[in-house]
Parts: C-alpha cells; sequence; structure tokens
C-alpha cells in the first residue's frame, strides 16, 4: 500500500526531502538556544560586562532568526510536498478510474468512488504532512533535548532516564487501548450517518406514516451506542494530559530540590541556577515532543484505512487492455457472435449469456426483446467491447473485437445506454461528446433525425440551452433523444439503442426509427426495446429469454411460432386494438 | 474584507448560545469543570514563585553546607508537591469531564437536529440538497468536537495562565513585564494577521475541495457513458485543471497554518533572549526595580522570569493553534443552529381522528381498537363534540396552489371522490399530478380553495391523524435498513407478523419474499439494493395495505419495467385499491382504464375528465395520448 502511494509523490519528492532537513536544522537551533541563555545567566550572575551580555544577545538573537527561517522554509516545503502528493493522488486515482472497464466501474459504488477522491486523500494529505513534518521533528527533539541535558545537567539528565519510559509506556498504553475503539466507533458512527442519509431521502414517506417519533427513537438508540462508545475511547485519550502533567511534575520536584543540592554541593561547579532553568526547558521539550508523538501515531492509523482505500483504486487493473498491434478500421458494420458465453465477473456461478451464436449483416435493423434479467443489454455490450466474451469470439466488421483499437471500435459502435446521463454544460457542449469538431449543421442534422430539433428550437436559448447536472431540466423523453442524437454524431457503422425511447411518445419514436431507415441505411441498427411497437418494422427480431436467444425472425413470423412474443405484444396490444387507433 | 465582517458576524451570539446550550445539557458538570479547569491553570503558575524562593535560599547561602538549608528546600518542595497533587488532580477530572461533556454534547445535538429535522415541512427537504443537509451531522458535527473538547479549555486555560503570570510578573518586576507586554501584542498582532489570513484560504479550499467533490461526483454518475464516447482524457484534462486550482488553495493555507507556529515560538524565543539580555542589563546597570512586591532585582527573580516568559508564549501559541479550529467550529455551530432553529410543520389542527363503536348509528369513543374509526370535531363555539365516521370521501374546491410567490401551478382544481371511487389524473410533466397530492396529506398548504375530508376542511384535521386516513405509494419507493418484516410493519408498527404476511399476500409479494435466502428475516440495505425494482415496488404496496387506511394515493413508478413483472405489481395495486377510495397518479394508461373518472391536467389546469369511454369518444387530449401521439410522463 505504501508503495502504491509513494509513486504519487513525483515531482514533489524534493519538498519531501528539504522538509525533514530544515526542521531538523530548526530541532538544533532550538536546543541550542537555551543552553546559549544558560550561559548568558552565569555570566550575569558571574557580573560580567554590558559588551558580553549584548554579544550573547546578539548571537542568541540570529539563532532564533535561523530557527524562524528553517521553520518557515519547513513549513513552506511541508504544504506544498503534502498538498502536492494529495493532488497527484487525486488525479493519479481518476486517471486510474477512467482506465477501468465495465466491470471494474461495477466493483465500486459512485459514492465511495467520491469519498476516495476528496475525504480519503484529505486524511492521507494531513497525515502525510505528520510524518514528514512533526514524526521526524519529535524523536529529534527528544535526542537532541536530552542530549543537551546530559552535556549540562550530567547526573541530573538520570531524571529523564527514569521518566521518559514511564511516559512512553503510559502513552502506549493509552494508544494500544484507543485505536481498536476508534476503529469500532467510526464504523458505528458510518452506520449512524448512513440511517441518517436514508432518513432524509425518505422523507416522504416517514412523513406520509407519521412515523417522526419513531424514527427518532431510531435514531436516539443508535446515537446513545455511538455516543457511549465514543465516550469511552475519548476518556482513555484524556489521560493523556494528565500522564504528561505528571511526569512534568516529577521532573520539576527533582531537579529543584535534587539540582539545589548540587548547586550547593559542589559549589556552582557540576551545576549552577543557570542551567538548572535550562534542565527545565529540555524537560519540557521532551516530554511535550513524546506526546506529540503518540498523537500522531493514533492520527497515522487511523489515515491507514484511508491509504488503503485510496491503493485500492490504484491497484485495480482494468479488465480490459489494448491489443499489442490493433486495427484501427472498422471494415464495415456487420457482427457475428460464435459461441458466446459470458458472464459478468469470474466468481458469478451463472452465466448472463450462454451459447450465443449470431451473424447480423451490415446495415440491418434488429430489435431485440425479452423480459427483465433475459440479458438483452449484457448481449449488445459484449459488441462494443464494454465486457468481453467469457468464451467464444464477437466479431464486428469479420475482425475479433479484441484486436482493434478500444477506441476506434467503440466510436464505430455507438451504443446508447439504458441508464443514460447528460453533463451540466450546454446542449451543444453534450452533443459534441459525440463528435469534438462537429459544426452546427451536422449538430443540427443529427438533432433531426432523433426528433430532438424540434424541441430545442422551442427553448429560449435554443442550442445553448444549459442542462443541469444529471440533466434535471428536460424531460424523460426529451432527454432520450439528446442521447439518441449524441450518438448520431459519431457517424457510427453500428447504432445500438438500449431502451432508449421508452418515454418517448410512439409517434416520435417511430418518426425516429424512420429517419433512420432513410438516412443512415448502411449503419446497423440495434434496438432493444420494452414495446413491441418499436421493433415491429424491423428487418429481424431476437427474442431473449434468460440468456439465451429464444426466437429470431419478423414481426409476423415470431407473432404466429413464439409464445413470449406473442405474450408480450398482446399484453400491449389488448387496449390499443380494442379502441382502435 | 466582506469575508471578514461576515465572519465576524457569525462569531458574535454563537458561541455564547453554544455554551448556553453546553450549560443546559449539563447544569452541574459545566461549571464543575470550568472551576477544574481554572483551578489547574492557576496551580500551573505557582511552580515560578517556588522557584524563585528556592534560588534565593541558594544564592542567600552561597558557599554554606547543605544541611543548612535543606530543611527550608525541603519544606518549599513539599508544599510545592501539595500543589502538583491538587493540579494533577483537577487536570485530571477536567480532561475526562470534558471527554463526557463533548460526547453528550454531540449526542444531544444530534438528537435534537434529528428531532428538528423530523418535524420540518418537506418544503424544506425539497428546496435543500440532500447532500448539504447530510453535512451539518458528518462536517459541522466534526468541527463541534474538536471546538468543544479542546479549543474551549486551551482558550480557558491560557487566558488563566495570561492572567496568574502576568500578576506574578507585576509583582517581580515591571521593567521586564513591560518588555514581556510589547513582544505579546506583537505576536498577537501577527496570529491576527496571519491567522486571519489562514482562516480565509481554508475557506477557498473548502470551496475547491466542493468543486472536485461536484465535478467528480457526476463524473463517476457518468463514467459508463465517458468510455462508450471515449471521452477519459477530456474529463481528466478537466479535473486537472479543478485538482491545480485545489492544490493552490490548499497550499496557501496550509503554508499559512504551518508558519505561524515557527513564527511565534521563534519570536517567543527572541523575547526569551531580550528579557535575559535585558534582566542582565538592569542587574549589572543596577537600576533600581520597580514592582508590586518591592522586591530588589537580582538572579532570583531573572530565573524564573525566563521560565514565565515562555510560559506566557506557550499560552499565547496555544491560543493562536486553535483559531483555525475555532473559525470553523463557529462555522459549523452557525450552521447548526440555524438547522435547529428552521421553521417547523405548522399544525392548527384539532379534529382528531379516534376509535368508535356503533350502537343504533351512534357513535361513541373508546380506546381499544375497533378497526372503526371517526373524526372527532371538538366545536370551539358551543363546546360540544361531533364524531364523523371515517369513510374516505374526498373533495376539492376551487383549489389554487403555488410552490413559489408568482407561479401558480394548480388554476381552480374542483373534484371528487366518494368512497370507493378511483380517480386517475392524467398528462405531461410539470401538469400538477404529483402536486395534488401533495396537497392532500398536507404536505404543503394551499393558497385558496379548500379540501374536505368526510365534510371536514382538512385544514382543520390534525396532521398525523389526516396522514393515517391516507396512505400512499411512492413512485420513488424508499425501503429501509432492516428485514422485510420491519419494512412492512412501517405501515402500522403493531402488526403482527401475520398481519404482515397478509398484506404481503394481498400485495403478490409473499412469493419473492418466501424466495429470498431468509424469507421475511432477509436484511435489506442501501434502500433494498439487493432487490428489483419491482420487488422494491412490491414491499411498498404491502406495507401500504397494512397500514389499511381508508384513502389511498398511488403514484406509478415511471421507470420502465418488464410486461411480466408490470402485471404482477399491477395485480398489487388492484387488490389494494380494492373498497378503497384511490388517487392513482398515472405515468402509464394501463391503470387508468377502469377508474371512475380520469382528470386530464394541463399546466396545472384540468383540460378533460370523464370515465375512459367518454374520453375517448371525446377525440381530445385523452386520446391523444392514449394512442399514443403524445408524450406522456
Amino acid at each position: 500500500m505504501i508503495r502504491e502511494l509513494s509513486r504519487s509523490i513525483r515531482e514533489y519528492r524534493k519538498p519531501a526531502i528539504a522538509t525533514p532537513i530544515l526542521v531538523s536544522l530548526e530541532v538544533v537551533m532550538e536546543c541550542i538556544i537555551p543552553f546559549m541563555i544558560a550561559e548568558l545567566i552565569n555570566q550575569i550572575k558571574a557580573g560580567c560586562e554590558l559588551g558580553t551580555l549584548l554579544r550573547y544577545g546578539g548571537i542568541l538573537v540570529i539563532m532564533a532568526l535561523l530557527s524562524l527561517l528553517f521553520g518557515a522554509l519547513a513549513g513552506t516545503t511541508c504544504a506544498i510536498a503534502s498538498c502536492g502528493l494529495a493532488k497527484n493522488l487525486r488525479q493519479d486515482m481518476f486517471h486510474s478510474i477512467q482506465g477501468y472497464s465495465f466491470e471494474n466501474i461495477d466493483k465500486f459504488l459512485t459514492s465511495s468512488l467520491v469519498t476516495r477522491l476528496t475525504t480519503d486523500v484529505t486524511n492521507v494529505q494531513n497525515a502525510y504532512m505528520m510524518i514528514i513534518r512533526s514524526a521526524i521533528r519529535s524523536p529529534l527533539m527528544v535526542v537532541f533535548a536530552f542530549t543537551m541535558a546530559v552535556l549540562m545537567g550530567g547526573r541530573m539528565a538520570w531524571v529523564f532516564v527514569c521518566v521518559i519510559p514511564i511516559l512512553v509506556a503510559g502513552l502506549a498504553l493509552i494508544v494500544c487501548r484507543t485505536v481498536p475503539l476508534f476503529k469500532k466507533v467510526f464504523i458505528k458512527y458510518d452506520n449512524l450517518n448512513a440511517s441518517v442519509q436514508e432518513n432524509i431521502k425518505a422523507m416522504r414517506v416517514v412523513k406520509s406514516f407519521v412515523r417522526e417519533d419513531y424514527e427518532q427513537q431510531k435514531f436516539d438508540v443508535a446515537a446513545q451506542d455511538v455516543c457511549a462508545d465514543f465516550t469511552k475511547a475519548e476518556r482513555i485519550l484524556a489521560l493523556n494530559n494528565p500522564l504528561m502533567q505528571f511526569c512534568l511534575y516529577v521532573v520539576m520536584v527533582f531537579i529543584l530540590s535534587f539540582g539545589s543540592y548540587v548547586i550547593v554541593t559542589s559549589l556552582g561547579l557540576d551545576l549552577d541556577v543557570g542551567q538548572l532553568s535550562a534542565l527545565l526547558s529540555y524537560g519540557f521539550m521532551m516530554l511535550s515532543s513524546l506526546m506529540m508523538l503518540s498523537m500522531i501515531f493514533v492520527m497515522i492509523t487511523m489515515a491507514l484505512e484511508s491509504g488503503r482505500r485510496i491503493a485500492e483504486i490504484l491497484a485495480e487493473k482494468s479488465t480490459l487492455t489494448n491489443p499489442q498491434n490493433p486495427v484501427r478500421e472498422v471494415p464495415d458494420g456487420s457482427i457475428s457472435f460464435e459461441h458466446v458465453s459470458f458472464k459478468y465477473s469470474l466468481a458469478a456461478e451463472r452465466m448472463a449469456l450462454a451459447g450465443i451464436d449470431l451473424q447480423i449483416k451490415s446495415g440491418e435493423t434488429i430489435g431485440i426483446v425479452g423480459g427483465t434479467g433475459s440479458s438483452k443489454s449484457s448481449l449488445i455490450q459484449l459488441i462494443s467491447r464494454l465486457y468481453d466474451a467469457t468464451e467464444g469470439v464477437v466479431r464486428v466488421g469479420g475482425v475479433d473485437v479484441r484486436d482493434y483499437d478500444l477506441d476506434t471500435l467503440r466510436n464505430q459502435v455507438a451504443v446508447v445506454l439504458q441508464k443514460n446521463v447528460l453533463f451540466s454544460g450546454t446542449i451543444k457542449e453534450n452533443l459534441r461528446w459525440g463528435n469534438k469538431e462537429a459544426t452546427d449543421e451536422e449538430m443540427i442534422e443529427a438533432c433531426r433525425l432523433a426528433c430532438a430539433d424540434e424541441f430545442i428550437t422551442q427553448f429560449p436559448d435554443g442550442y445553448d440551452t444549459y442542462i443541469e447536472q444529471g440533466g434535471t431540466n428536460v424531460s424523460g423523453g426529451q432527454k432520450q433523444r439528446l442521447c439518441i442524437a449524441r450518438a448520431l454524431l459519431k457517424r457510427p457503422k453500428v447504432l445500438i439503442l438500449d431502451d432508449s425511447t421508452s418515454a418517448v411518445d410512439t409517434k416520435t419514436d417511430a418518426k425516429i426509427r424512420k429517419a433512420m431507415r432513410e438516412y443512415i441505411p448502411e449503419t446497423t441498427k440495434i434496438i432493444i426495446a420494452q414495446r413491441t411497437a418499436s421493433v415491429e418494422d424491423a428487418d429481424r427480431i431476437i427474442v431473449m429469454e434468460g440468456g439465451r436467444i429464444n426466437a429470431i425472425g419478423t414481426h409476423a413470423e415470431l407473432l404466429q411460432h413464439n409464445d413470449i412474443y406473442r405474450e408480450i405484444y398482446t399484453s400491449q396490444n389488448k387496449a390499443g386494438e380494442k379502441d382502435g387507433e | 474584507m466582506e469575508n471578514k465582517t461576515e465572519s465576524r458576524m457569525i462569531r458574535k451570539g454563537v458561541i455564547g448560545r453554544l455554551l448556553r446550550t453546553i450549560r443546559e445539557f449539563y447544569p452541574v458538570m459545566m461549571p464543575v469543570t470550568i472551576v477544574c479547569i481554572a483551578f489547574s491553570a492557576m496551580v500551573s503558575a505557582v511552580p515560578t514563585i517556588f522557584m524563585q524562593k528556592i534560588i534565593a535560599v541558594i544564592e542567600e547561602n552561597r558557599g554554606g553546607s547543605w544541611s543548612a538549608m535543606s530543611g527550608k528546600v525541603f519544606s518549599l518542595v513539599g508544599i510545592l508537591i501539595c500543589f502538583y497533587i491538587v493540579s494533577l488532580l483537577s487536570a485530571l477530572m477536567y480532561n475526562q469531564l470534558t471527554a463526557v461533556m463533548t460526547q453528550g454534547t454531540l449526542k444531544k445535538l444530534r438528537g435534537k437536529m434529528f428531532n428538528g429535522m423530523q418535524r420540518l415541512p418537506i418544503k424544506y427537504f425539497d428546496t435543500n440538497n440532500h447532500g448539504d443537509i447530510m453535512s451539518h451531522y458528518t462536517n459541522d458535527i466534526d468541527t463541534l468536537r474538536q471546538m468543544i473538547s479542546q479549543s474551549f479549555p486551551q482558550l480557558l486555560i491560557s487566558t488563566i495562565t495570561v492572567v496568574c503570570i502576568f500578576c506574578i510578573m507585576v509583582y517581580y518586576c515591571l521593567w521586564l513585564t513591560a518588555i514581556v507586554l510589547v513582544g505579546v501584542v506583537l505576536m498577537l498582532t501577527i496570529t491576527r494577521k496571519v491567522g486571519g489570513g489562514s482562516a480565509r484560504f481554508f475557506f477557498r479550499q473548502q470551496t475547491a475541495l466542493g468543486k472536485v467533490e461536484g465535478f467528480a461526483e457526476e463524473m463517476m454518475n457518468g463514467q459508463k457513458v465517458i468510455k462508450v464516447f471515449c471521452h477519459e482524457e477530456e474529463s481528466e484534462a478537466a479535473f486537472a485543471r479543478l485538482n491545480e486550482q485545489l492544490y493552490n488553495e490548499s497550499v496557501r493555507a496550509n503554508r499559512y497554518a504551518n508558519i505561524l507556529i515557527p513564527i511565534l515560538n521563534n519570536i517567543g524565543n527572541v523575547l526569551y533572549v531580550i528579557v535575559a539580555v535585558a534582566g542582565g542589563a538592569l542587574l549589572l546597570a543596577g537600576i533600581p526595580n520597580a514592582s508590586l512586591s518591592g522586591m530588589a532585582l537580582n538572579i532570583s527573580i531573572v530565573v524564573p522570569f525566563l521560565n514565565m516568559t515562555k510560559q506566557f508564549v506557550g499560552a499565547i501559541n496555544q491560543v493562536s493553534n486553535q483559531v483555525n479550529a475555532v473559525v470553523m467550529g463557529m462555522a459549523g455551530t452557525e450552521r447548526i443552529f440555524n438547522l435547529m432553529d428552521q421553521q417547523p410543520e405548522q399544525d392548527g389542527g384539532y379534529v382528531t381522528l379516534v376509535n368508535v363503536t356503533e350502537k343504533d348509528g351512534e357513535l361513541t369513543e373508546c380506546e381499544e381498537r375497533t378497526g372503526l374509526w371517526a373524526w372527532k370535531h371538538p366545536h370551539q363555539a358551543d363546546g360540544t363534540v361531533t364524531y364523523t365516521k371515517l369513510t374516505g370521501d374526498v373533495r376539492l374546491f376551487g383549489v389554487d396552489f403555488a410552490y413559489e410567490e408568482g407561479k401558480t401551478v394548480l388554476h381552480d382544481v374542483s373534484l371528487y371522490a366518494k368512497p370507493g371511487q378511483k380517480v386517475a389524473f392524467v398528462g405531461a410533466t410539470g401538469a400538477g399530478k404529483t402536486t395534488i397530492t401533495n396537497l392532500l396529506n398536507r404536505f404543503y398548504d394551499i393558497a385558496d380553495g379548500k379540501i374536505r375530508y368526510d365534510g371536514i376542511n382538512i385544514n382543520k384535521i390534525c396532521k398525523s391523524d389526516l396522514r393515517h386516513a391516507l396512505g400512499i405509494v411512492l413512485q420513488d419507493t424508499n425501503l429501509f435498513t432492516g428485514t422485510v418484516m420491519e419494512n412492512i410493519r412501517y405501515g402500522k408498527l403493531d402488526a403482527t407478523d401475520e398481519e404482515c404476511i397478509a398484506a404481503a399476500k394481498l400485495a403478490g409479494a409473499h412469493d419473492f419474499i418466501t424466495r429470498l435466502p431468509e424469507g421475511y428475516q432477509t436484511q435489506l440495505s442501501g434502500n433494498g439494493a439487493n432487490l428489483s425494482q419491482g420487488q422494491r415496488q412490491l414491499l411498498s404496496i404491502a406495507r401500504a395495505a397494512v397500514a389499511d387506511p381508508p384513502v389511498m394515493i398511488l403514484d406509478e413508478a415511471t421507470s420502465s419495467i418488464d410486461t411480466r413483472t408490470e402485471a404482477i405489481v399491477q395485480r398489487g395495486m388492484d387488490a389494494l385499491m380494492e373498497g378503497r377510495t384511490v388517487f392513482v397518479i398515472a405515468h402509464r394508461l394501463s391503470t387508468v382504464k377502469n377508474s371512475n373518472v380520469i382528470i386530464v391536467l394541463d399546466h396545472g389546469r384540468i383540460i378533460e375528465r370523464g370515465d375512459h369511454d367518454s374520453l375517448i369518444a371525446q377525440r381530445g387530449q385523452y386520446y391523444q395520448l392514449y394512442t399514443g401521439a403524445f408524450e406522456l410522463e
């Protein structure tokens, strides 16, 4: 995991290395200052000249300024290094996701991907900042301060040797107890928030059934549980501060009493008043650094989970790759399935498609009908290689789809997905997804074919109308027609409509089909539909049932020989026939 | 500049209100904690005095024997230890109390927020982004935790420490105190400048992060479309732009925050040096001391003074460390209070639904469930109470309605549904079909006109009772985390297992439920993610069936389900409609045909009404819709 994440450091390696160096320099300065001050005090006591005094003062001020410089530089490099890592992590994740196949995408929830791109990266960024700055600073501080204390206080420094293990043991105990508690409580906390989200989304249901009080009780129980666990963890963590104070007090008492003894008995040779205050300074530095270290440890442990979630995204390899010497030209729109079986993941028990053999001629119009779960969508998704067939071969234009360059194939085989999406931006911007260089005339033509022009021109801003995120400001039927126009702009050799006119009225639906027949006759068209009316005039209709092809034929043939088709047809046309169209 | 005044605006009142709220929650614990913190802070200033005394003893006895002075030193150290013990105990106490109080306060605030939220009108949820409402419970509460558990105690400690040390300083030497004060003023100025800048940049960083999040969400949602259009590079480039912006803002914000600490630390160091040099100079020059104690300046004062300078600077550093947390915490607190202050759903209703027994046409109220309900209508004028049997007769008279002022979505709608009748609404998107149901159960209140339920104006009916008397199956099915059984029981909390199963059978859901791995005990999560769309609809029908209300509103699902499942759902709906007054919002026309009356809406007006045959004969809008010449969704 660390290796995955560290790959994203790249151009921010320099500031990342500079930070600990600068921090070390800062620490050195900070540790020497009390030493010099002790000297100064002893000089004062000895009644030195004003000149000496000022010289010492000057040196000290310069050291403080140096320390400031190093500190400020370290702060800057640290900010650049950590924010840079965060930026690269986000970009790398996004890049990685862009390379995912449909199979990869199916694995992750949208919301979880977004959390990983934002919250998790922020957690890692903060932990990284801690590591390159404080995690180096604190141990260094302990070592330096201890060295200085030994240099100055001699025997006196032994008090630290006694106190530090107590503090370390205490802190370690606290960390060990709290980390698993926090881990547990954060899961509960997430669940609590998930239930709040559920409640917000279902507010109409809650209010219709007058369940406000019931929801409140449910929430209180869960919140109480979270609160109890959190309190337990926080109370243990709250021992940190008194423990630290205890150690500090022990040091103070020892240094004051034993220190006085040493000063008096050694006549100020081993130790003097000046050193006394310096020793206290060092004591404080060491102890607070150790406490800082324990806090960092807790934070890093918590960030580990975030790091793992990010690494998961980075490590996920696309299940589809471009071949070595890809074919970059699709000869024609013919399609063939040879003994194709398919399942969504290797682990899946059930085959989504089994034993598919199918030949489609270039320019043919094919309708596909069948119930939910009959794998209509699975079948067409193999054509533009959104998934790879588990067994058998799918060919487009006589070439195995796995031999094509992916972009070439997908530009020539246009799919209008069932769950389609428009993006925030103007209608034109959305249409240009199909073809970046499309001229206004081409766009208008595509929209005429898709019967979208008629409503676009009704909008006050026409083709520059802004589409809200998710296309919420156009109706379902309009959205579908825009999606079809977008796909038409590709000028594909194969056009696949996956239930793409379900919200379009039957007349417009027929108009679109007629336009396609007349204006793009050479394009192979595959239409999946719930309504038999949408496929009636297709050259051939495929009836899917349980992942297999149940029958193929024209409308008239199927109506006569196929039970499933007849059942679908009659259930939809019973009413219509009686009342007459 | 504007930002600054704005954040100032937030500051006022919010903190005070938060503190008052905590005191309300913990009337005893909070003052005790404050006393403990104050005690601990004061005691921590004391050692300096002992240090001065001990050094004075050493200096006095310089060259003398240890045994001659050990008594004095040990008695001083003894007293010091006593102080320490007290300090430790109060520190232990306040740390524990703060931990308990912080979590308790968060829990209670969460509860209050949630409770308040349950009482908010639907309008709030329709007009506010759900993600935004959600962030009250996540981001905002999180900022509060930091503020209550760390910032508040730290600020209090620092203030008290500063005051105590200042007093001791003044007691010892005015000259050196003056130097320290100058340094402190400088530090505070820098904290305000740099800290303020940092806070501003942190806000900007949050905004940039919000943009990245929004973009990522849209792209992740459309990931499959991106693939189909080979649009990966473009979306990556767009992401890179936003990402770069975020990077710039966050480097700025973090740099400010990171630099502040070394700056303050080293100003502290410089101050420390200046005090040492100045002290030495004063000693050397023999300038008479000015102090409250009247003590002469000597080394036993200069050394502790240096320590005090450190403590003083440390306290101020602690304050500046909390600046960001406090600014963010305040913004969060503000939002939380805002949510809690939202006007709850108003309910002026006084007509309630009660169980009754019927004897010779006379209705008598009773406690137990009789299966027979009546509206209890107290008349304020003469103090009498009348009972009206619950039958399910709904009438609308000249109803006008607008979600936003000036944009009327329903114009003069009048219609009636007698008990057991079925009324269907048909019309294009935005024609006002769903709006009518919003009005029937008073999710929104009408602007003009009247709606009567069993002859009673629904404005007079208690909202909860009105909603009990109206069942609703929404087009977006919302299921809750829990078992299938619990989800059905949601319709009637005291329903027995048998009742729930009977309802499932009625809805046609029993079949598929028994085929689930654990039948009725199967756990559902994520809005029933493991069920198909049709199955979710069947469950929501069962849930409405177990509630058994006399009037039902059925909002058909728009998403296409295949013909077979649709037939099953249809049968469930039909069974549910049996013997009830039903309002159907039709998205497909298959359900509409056998309605007693079909209402065709267009831009909020009723343009046609009648039964199927008469409307077909009219050859109007309905005929067009029915024959598929017109888009319906």
